[in-house]
């Protein structure tokens, strides 16, 4: 297979499961001509019926796929950008995440709920958000933040396949910029683990989506000066690969997080908070995050949407205090 | 080139057909095409990469400036949606505000900067800030509404979104709270035919949005929103008896969307140039203007000089603004919380 975006290897992926089982259908705003980042373009088409334009309602997008999941379908739930999921935390919160629990399993939700993170992109307050933390303080949802087109194909097949409620995390901002020879690529198939996607001797940078990709050039950039480091592409966030990441803060003895999301109370607490419980010992220096301000939201005008959010250059001068410590 | 004309005085006594004076008609069309010709401008300016996002009311002008005349501005609140420019020139923004609130820039009231563009509020013009989370703002227009009742103010909410937005509960909630307690809400729904790329039949199984006012026993009416007269006599009523204590009005004005949904949208994979072109005759711009040539209200020079008028501004707003400071990086720390 040729080289392809992350849009690309999402639609790809959504064209080929769809035709492998009937179950799958997807259900969101505009996703009939496609959706607004065209993800599912061309699939009405292919699959009459099983791409279904939902009336502008979150709550109703994801109250609707709780029924049919429990039902026995396979619904993919498309919330058009991230920001607007926030309607429907009562039904991942509050049913979803308990589904199985509350039915010591004899009920469950198959169902991958999409959706487009992330800042970059001029979208302001409410085009832009980060929401992880939210829902990875919902044990019983699984979440899914991929950051290369092989792991987004891998990935949202396992999602597919998965027997639970899978919140499939898509950075905008990397749709069309990230490409990849997924044929040749490394893919986890694994929703809950992580991958060491360069590997150094002197810290560790664990990221995520846009944020992955940002450490990397970092990494290369301090490469150059003599700085060796380790990047954990984190690929899901709930279950968290607890043994990669702590054998890699163990090896390096230095651990930088970073993340989009504002500091406090992000999930680079989390991470935080698992490296000094587990990896105290090893470690040679205090944890480092790197994340946005604390507040409220991404501002919109350019140099302000800079100032909040992490980026390459920011990453290597807090790796090169960290290395330097 | 021709000589300054001098206009005759426009008079301020209502006309019999129109429940409007010249002054007020005047005004109609001056907000109306400060509305459009903004927007033309704010588009332009998107292409040539000067601005990053464009969300406009084309087709809707009318709904907007008929609706807003009705208020009585200073003294009702709006709580609008992204594409009330119109509504927000009449509440007395200038064309050069509208030009800083496209740009981000630092001194935009709106939001200095930290929304994006189209997303109004001013608290001393009495305009509700609003986020992008469509509907929301129904619910905060019924609080307000509900504490003017406590407060025995004698104010009127207008609040607006467009049909897309009324599957949201928020609407629902909203209709059924406000009609509870009979508050003084006007929910004014600018139906343009169109949520992005859904039709209205994606959205409600009723032909109607004020189909549904019914089930919450609240008085309801439809209003061809290509007509800024009609829009404004049907508004101005219901403004009056919600002022007067008679409760909650959902009005629905019918209109079409002329352009694309944003900057960032290509409608022609969703909708036949034909339909496009079948809408453009009854542009509300173009109505008006045949309307008020043909009934002899002003002479076409005149209608002509608010044209040049509102060209003039326009240009000057953004020359103006594009010179404005930028907001400052750290401009986007402080008031997370407000401060004594
Ligand atoms: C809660 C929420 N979901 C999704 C969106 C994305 N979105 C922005 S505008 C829009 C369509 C709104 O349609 P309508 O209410 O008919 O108003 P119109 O844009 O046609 O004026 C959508 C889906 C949003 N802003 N808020």
């Amino acid at each position: 297979m040729a080289e392809m975006t992350v849009i690309e290897a999402i639609r790809t992926t959504l064209d080929e499961e769809m035709g492998r089982d009937s179950r799958i259908f997807i259900l969101g705003e505009d996703v009939e001509a496609g959706g607004v980042f065209r993800a599912t373009e061309g699939l009405v088409a292919k699959y009459p019926g099983r791409v279904i334009d939902s009336p502008l309602a979150e709550s109703s997008i994801i109250g609707v796929a709780i029924g049919a999941a429990h039902y026995g379908l396979r619904p993919v739930a498309e919330i058009q950008f991230a920001d607007f999921i926030h309607a429907a935390f009562d039904h991942l919160c509050s049913e979803a995440s308990r589904w199985s629990y509350r039915t010591r399993g004899d009920a469950c939700l198959p169902m991958v709920v999409r959706t487009p993170w992330g800042g970059g992109v001029h979208g302001g307050q409410h085009h832009s958000q980060s929401i992880e933390a939210y829902y990875t303080h919902l044990p019983g949802i699984k979440v899914v933040a991929p950051s290369f087109p092989a792991d987004y194909r891998s990935l949202l097949k396992a999602a597919l396949a998965d027997l639970n409620p899978v919140l499939f995390l898509e950075h905008k901002r990397t749709y069309r910029l990230i490409r990849q020879d997924v044929a040749n690529a490394p893919a986890e198939t694994v929703i809950g683990r992580a991958r060491i996607a360069r590997k150094g001797t002197d810290l560790t940078i664990y990221a995520y989506g846009l944020m992955l990709h940002e450490s990397l050039a970092a990494a290369a950039a301090l490469a150059s000066e003599g700085i060796e480091a380790t990047v954990v592409d984190l690929l899901t966030l709930q279950p968290l690969d607890v043994e990669t990441i702590l054998e890699s803060a163990r090896a390096t003895g230095k651990a930088l997080i970073v993340h989009e999301d504002t500091l406090t109370g992000g999930f680079g607490g989390e991470l935080a908070a698992l490296i000094a419980e587990h990896a105290f010992e090893h470690l040679d220096a205090p944890i480092r995050r790197l994340c946005a301000p604390d507040i409220p939201a991404m501002p919109y005008h350019p140099n302000m949407e800079h100032f909040f959010m992490p980026d390459r250059e920011k990453i290597a001068a807090a790796a090169r205090d960290l290395a330097a410590y | 080139m021709t000589a300054a004309r001098p206009r005759r005085p426009r008079s301020r006594e209502t006309l019999p057909d129109y429940l409007l004076s010249e002054q007020q008609l005047e005004d109609m069309y001056y907000y109306m095409l400060l509305s459009r010709r903004l927007s033309e401008r704010m588009m332009a300016l998107q292409r040539q990469g000067r601005a990053a996002f464009v969300i406009a009311g084309a087709g809707q002008e009318a709904a907007q400036v008929g609706a807003a005349m009705a208020l009585k501005k200073g003294t009702d609140y709006l709580a609008p949606y992204y594409r009330d420019l119109g509504m927000n020139l009449v509440y007395g923004m200038d064309a050069r505000e509208a030009m800083l609130n496209l740009l981000g820039k630092r001194d935009d009231p709106n939001s200095f900067g930290r929304q994006m563009p189209s997303h109004w509020g001013n608290a001393a013009r009495r305009v509700v800030t609003q986020s992008s989370v469509v509907a929301t703002q129904l619910l905060h227009a019924a609080g307000i509404g509900l504490a003017a009742k406590l407060s025995n103010d004698p104010i009127v909410v207008l609040t607006c979104c467009g049909e897309g937005s009324t599957s949201r509960g928020d609407f629902h909630e909203a209709l059924n709270f406000a009609s509870i307690h009979r508050l003084p809400v006007i929910f004014y729904i600018q139906n343009n035919g169109f949520a992005i790329t859904e039709r209205t039949e994606k959205e409600m199984a009723v032909e109607n949005v004020a189909d549904r006012a019914r089930a919450y026993n609240m008085q309801s009416a439809v209003v061809d929103g290509m007509d800024c007269v009609a829009v404004y006599q049907t508004v101005r009523p219901a403004v009056d008896q919600a002022r007067r204590g008679g409760g909650p009005f959902l009005i629905e004005a019918k209109c079409y969307r002329l352009w694309p949904h944003s900057s960032d949208d290509d409608d022609t994979r969703y909708r036949p140039r034909k339909e496009l072109e079948e809408w453009a005759k009854k542009d509300p711009l173009v109505l008006f203007r045949a309307r008020v040539e043909t009934d002899g209200i002003f002479p076409r020079e005149d209608l002509d000089e608010i044209e040049a008028r509102v060209e003039e501004e326009v240009r000057d707003a953004v020359q103006w603004a594009l010179m404005q400071p930028d907001p400052a990086p750290e401009d986007a720390l402080g008031y997370v919380y407000k401060e004594l």
